[in-house]
C-alpha cells in the first residue's frame, strides 16, 4: 500500500513539471498553431542561467540563505528566459506565421539546436551539479511513503501557477484578446487587437513558466546540462498532446495523467503484464496510453475544439 | 525553379589543383590522418571531449618529438568525429573516416556504437581501438583489426559481482540503462553475484536519457536488498543515488567504470558517503604508470582527466608505435606490428592477446572516502 501511495507521490511530482512545460506548448499550439520544439530547451536555459546565477552568489556573498538564493535565481532566469521567447517569436517565427506550416516546425527544431548548442559552448559538455537550495531531508507524511521539499515546492508551484495563468486567459482584457487572436488572429486585428503584442506575450509567459520549470527541475534531480532540455520537453508534448493541445486545462490533466501512468507503468507493469514485460517497457507503456486515448479521443482527453486553422 | 549550375569541368580542375598543392606539401612530409569517435554533444559529451583530448595529447607529444616513418617526416592530423552516442550515427560517421582515409581509428566510446561500427573499419581494414567499450562481444567477433585497451565486461562484472557478495551483502538489486555496455555488463555482475553465493532480488531498467528514478527505486525499496548494482554512466548514476537516499532506501551502491568519475561524485552531491563503491577496469587514477599525465593533459586542456582519456592516450600511441615498428603508416602493413606492439602507456603495460583484448587488464574496487574515490586493496 505505501508503495502505491510512494508512487503516487512520484507520479504527481513529474506530472507537475510536464504539466508546467506542457503549457507552454499548448499555448503557443493554441494561438499559432505552431509546435514550438524548442520550448524545453528554454527550460535547460532556465535552469543553466538560475545555476550561474547561484554560483556567483555562493562565491561572493557565501552566508546568503539559500532560498534567497533561490528567489534571485529565479529572479534573474525568468526574464532572461522570457526575452529569449520574444526573441525567438521575433526572429525565427514572425516571419514564418504564413508561411507554409512544415516551414515553422522545421524553424522550431532548428531553434532547437542551435539553443543547445550555444548552452554547450557557454556552460561546456560537463555535466553541472545544482546546489541544494531547498532543504534536502525527505518528509515522511505517512510512514513509508518520503517526499523532499523540492517536491513539496514543485507540486504547489505548479498548482498556483497553472491556476494563475487559466485566470489570466479566462478573467483578464489581455487573456480575451489572446482568446480572440487563437480563434481568428486576423479578425482579432480588425477588430483592435494588436495581434503581434498577443503573440509575443504569449511566448513570453510560456517562456516564464519554462523558467520556472527548469529550475525546479533541477533542484530536484540536483543536475543541470546542456541537453537536459530535450527529454522532458518531448514528454511535455506527449503530454499537451493527451491532454488534448491547444487547451490549458487539457496541458495540466495530460502532465498529471502522464507522470502517473509512467511511474505506475513501471512499478506495476510486471504484475500487469503477469512478469511478460519488465521496468524497460516504461515508456512504451506511457506511449500505449497515448495511442488508446488518441483512437478513441482523437483531440485528446479535454480537446474539444478542432479548428482547421492555417 | 531557377537553379545554378556549377559546370562539371570547373569542378574538375578545382578539385585537381587543389589536389595537386597537397601533393607538393606532402613531398617532404607526410599527413597522416587518425580518426576519433566519441559522442561530443548529448548527455555524455563531457566523457567524448575526455577521449579525444586523450588522443590529441598523444598525438601532439609524438609530433612534437619529430617523428619520422619510413624516411618521411610524419605530420599528424586528428580527425575528430561525433557519434552521438547513437549506433546510427555512429555507423555514418565510421563511414565517413573510412572515406576520408584515415590510417587507424581511436574509438568509439560506447560498446552499443563500437560494436556496429567494428564492420565497418574491419572491412574497410582499417585498425580501430577502443579505449573504453567493455562489452565482450566487440572483440569476439572473429575481426582481425578490432583492439581495445580497456578490460572487457566479464572480468569487471565478475569483480563487482563478486565483491558485492562477499563483502557488501548478500541480496543484490541490479539496475542497467539498456545500452549494450549497461546490459552486458549487468549481465555478468549477476553471473558474478551467483557465482559467489548471493542472489538477485531484481533487474531493474532505464535509460540513458532518463534522470527520474523514483519509480524503479520504489520498486527495489520493497525488495529491500542490500546492495543496489547500477552499470549505466555516471549521468544516470548520480542522480540515481540522490534518489535511493531521498526514497529512505540505506542499501549500499556500486556502479562500474561508467560511474567512477569526479562528476559522480559531484551529481550524487550529499548523497555521497562511504556506502557508494565503483569498480574501474584498469589502474586508479592517482596510480597511473604515468605519473605525470594528469599534470600534462591539464596543462594542455585546462580540465581534470575525467576517465577514459589515459585509455584513450594509450590507444592513440599503440597505433603510432605499431606504425614505428613497421616502418609504414599503411594499415595492412602496420597491423602486424600492432598486434605484437608492447609498451608502457599511460594507464599500465599495452599488449593485445589474439583477439585484441588488452593483456592482463587489472579492475580496482573503489570506496568513497574523505571527499574522493579511493582505491580498495
Amino acid at each position: 500500500m505505501e508503495n502505491l501511495l510512494q508512487q503516487i507521490v512520484n507520479g504527481l511530482v513529474v506530472g507537475s513539471v510536464y504539466a508546467l512545460v506542457a503549457l507552454g506548448y499548448t499555448m503557443v499550439y493554441g494561438i499559432l498553431g505552431l509546435i514550438n520544439f524548442a520550448h524545453g530547451d528554454v527550460l535547460m536555459v532556465g535552469a543553466l542561467v538560475a545555476l550561474q546565477v547561484a554560483t556567483l552568489l555562493h562565491k561572493f556573498w557565501p552566508g546568503l540563505h539559500p532560498l534567497l538564493i533561490l528567489a534571485i535565481s529565479l529572479g534573474v532566469a525568468i526574464p532572461v528566459c522570457m526575452l529569449l521567447g520574444y526573441v525567438m517569436e521575433r526572429t525565427a517565427y514572425r516571419r514564418l506565421r504564413n508561411a507554409p506550416r512544415l516551414a515553422p516546425l522545421i524553424t522550431a527544431i532548428g531553434v532547437s539546436f542551435l539553443l543547445q548548442t550555444v548552452a554547450m559552448i557557454i556552460w561546456g559538455r560537463n555535466y553541472h551539479s545544482f546546489p541544494p537550495l531547498f532543504p534536502t531531508i525527505p518528509l515522511e507524511p505517512f510512514p513509508g511513503v518520503f517526499i523532499t521539499p523540492v517536491q513539496v515546492t514543485i507540486l504547489v508551484a505548479s498548482a498556483t501557477l497553472m491556476v494563475a495563468l487559466i485566470m489570466l486567459v479566462n478573467r483578464t482584457p489581455l487573456g480575451r484578446a489572446m482568446r480572440a487572436t487563437a480563434e481568428n488572429h486576423r479578425v482579432a486585428s480588425l477588430m483592435g487587437v494588436d495581434t503581434n503584442k498577443i503573440i509575443s506575450t504569449t511566448f513570453i509567459l510560456g517562456s516564464g513558466l519554462a523558467a520556472v520549470a527548469g529550475v525546479m527541475h533541477a533542484s530536484n534531480y540536483g543536475v543541470a546540462h546542456y541537453s537536459m532540455g530535450f527529454l522532458p520537453g518531448l514528454k511535455a508534448f506527449t503530454a499537451a498532446v493527451l491532454g488534448g493541445i491547444g487547451n490549458l486545462g487539457g496541458a495540466m490533466v495530460g502532465g498529471i495523467v502522464l507522470g502517473l501512468v509512467e511511474t505506475i507503468g513501471a512499478g506495476y507493469i510486471e504484475q500487469l503484464s503477469f512478469g511478460l514485460l519488465n521496468s524497460s517497457y516504461q515508456d512504451i507503456f506511457a506511449f500505449v496510453i497515448l495511442g488508446i486515448v488518441l483512437i478513441f479521443r482523437p483531440t485528446g482527453l479535454l480537446g474539444e475544439r478542432v479548428s482547421d486553422r492555417a | 525553379m531557377i537553379k545554378k549550375k556549377t559546370p562539371a569541368w570547373m569542378a574538375l580542375t578545382l578539385g585537381a589543383s587543389l589536389s595537386l598543392g597537397f601533393g607538393q606539401a606532402t613531398a617532404q612530409e607526410q599527413v597522416v590522418k587518425i580518426g576519433h569517435v566519441g559522442p561530443l554533444t548529448g548527455n555524455i559529451a563531457h566523457l567524448g571531449k575526455d577521449n579525444e583530448n586523450g588522443v590529441r595529447l598523444a598525438l601532439e607529444e609524438y609530433q612534437a618529438k619529430g617523428l619520422s616513418i619510413g624516411g618521411k617526416k610524419i605530420k599528424f592530423e586528428l580527425v575528430a568525429e561525433d557519434d552521438q552516442a547513437d549506433p546510427k550515427t555512429g555507423n555514418i560517421v565510421a563511414q565517413r573516416l573510412v572515406d576520408a582515409g584515415v590510417k587507424g581509428v581511436v574509438g568509439h566510446l560506447n560498446s552499443g556504437t563500437s560494436i556496429p561500427a567494428s564492420r565497418i573499419y574491419n572491412d574497410a581494414g582499417i585498425p580501430m581501438v577502443s579505449p573504453s567499450s567493455t562489452n565482450p562481444k566487440l572483440t569476439q567477433q572473429g575481426f582481425a583489426y578490432i583492439f581495445r585497451t580497456m578490460t572487457n565486461d566479464i572480468q569487471q562484472g565478475s569483480v563487482l559481482g563478486k565483491y558485492a557478495t562477499t563483502k557488501l551483502g548478500k541480496k543484490v538489486s541490479i539496475i542497467d540503462d539498456r545500452t549494450a555496455y549497461g546490459q552486458g555488463l549487468a549481465d555478468e555482475v549477476e553471473k558474478g553475484v551467483k557465482a559467489s553465493g548471493g542472489t538477485v532480488s531484481a533487474r531493474e531498467f532505464t535509460t540513458n536519457q532518463s534522470t527520474d528514478f523514483m519509480a524503479i527505486l520504489t520498486k527495489v525499496k520493497m525488495q529491500n536488498p542490500d546492495v543496489v548494482i547500477y552499470t549505466g554512466m555516471d549521468a544516470q548514476g548520480g542522480p540515481m543515488l540522490k534518489q535511493m537516499r531521498a526514497l529512505g532506501i540505506g542499501a549500499k551502491f556500486m556502479t562500474g567504470d561508467g560511474g567512477c568519475t569526479l562528476d559522480f561524485i559531484k551529481l550524487a552531491g550529499d548523497a555521497m558517503s562511504d556506502k557508494a563503491f565503483c569498480s574501474q577496469a584498469g589502474l586508479p587514477l592517482d596510480q597511473l604508470a604515468d605519473k605525470t599525465f594528469r599534470d600534462r593533459y591539464k596543462k594542455r586542456f585546462g580540465i581534470e582527466v575525467q576517465v577514459y582519456a589515459p585509455y584513450a592516450y594509450d590507444a592513440a600511441s599503440a597505433i603510432v608505435e605499431a606504425m614505428k615498428a613497421a616502418g609504414s603508416v599503411e594499415p595492412a602493413k602496420y597491423l602486424p606490428a600492432l598486434k605484437k606492439v608492447a609498451f608502457k602507456g599511460a594507464g599500465g603495460d599495452v599488449a593485445f592477446d589474439d583477439k585484441g583484448d588488452v593483456k592482463g587488464g587489472a579492475v580496482t574496487v573503489y570506496q568513497f572516502k574523505g571527499g574522493q574515490w579511493e582505491s580498495l586493496k
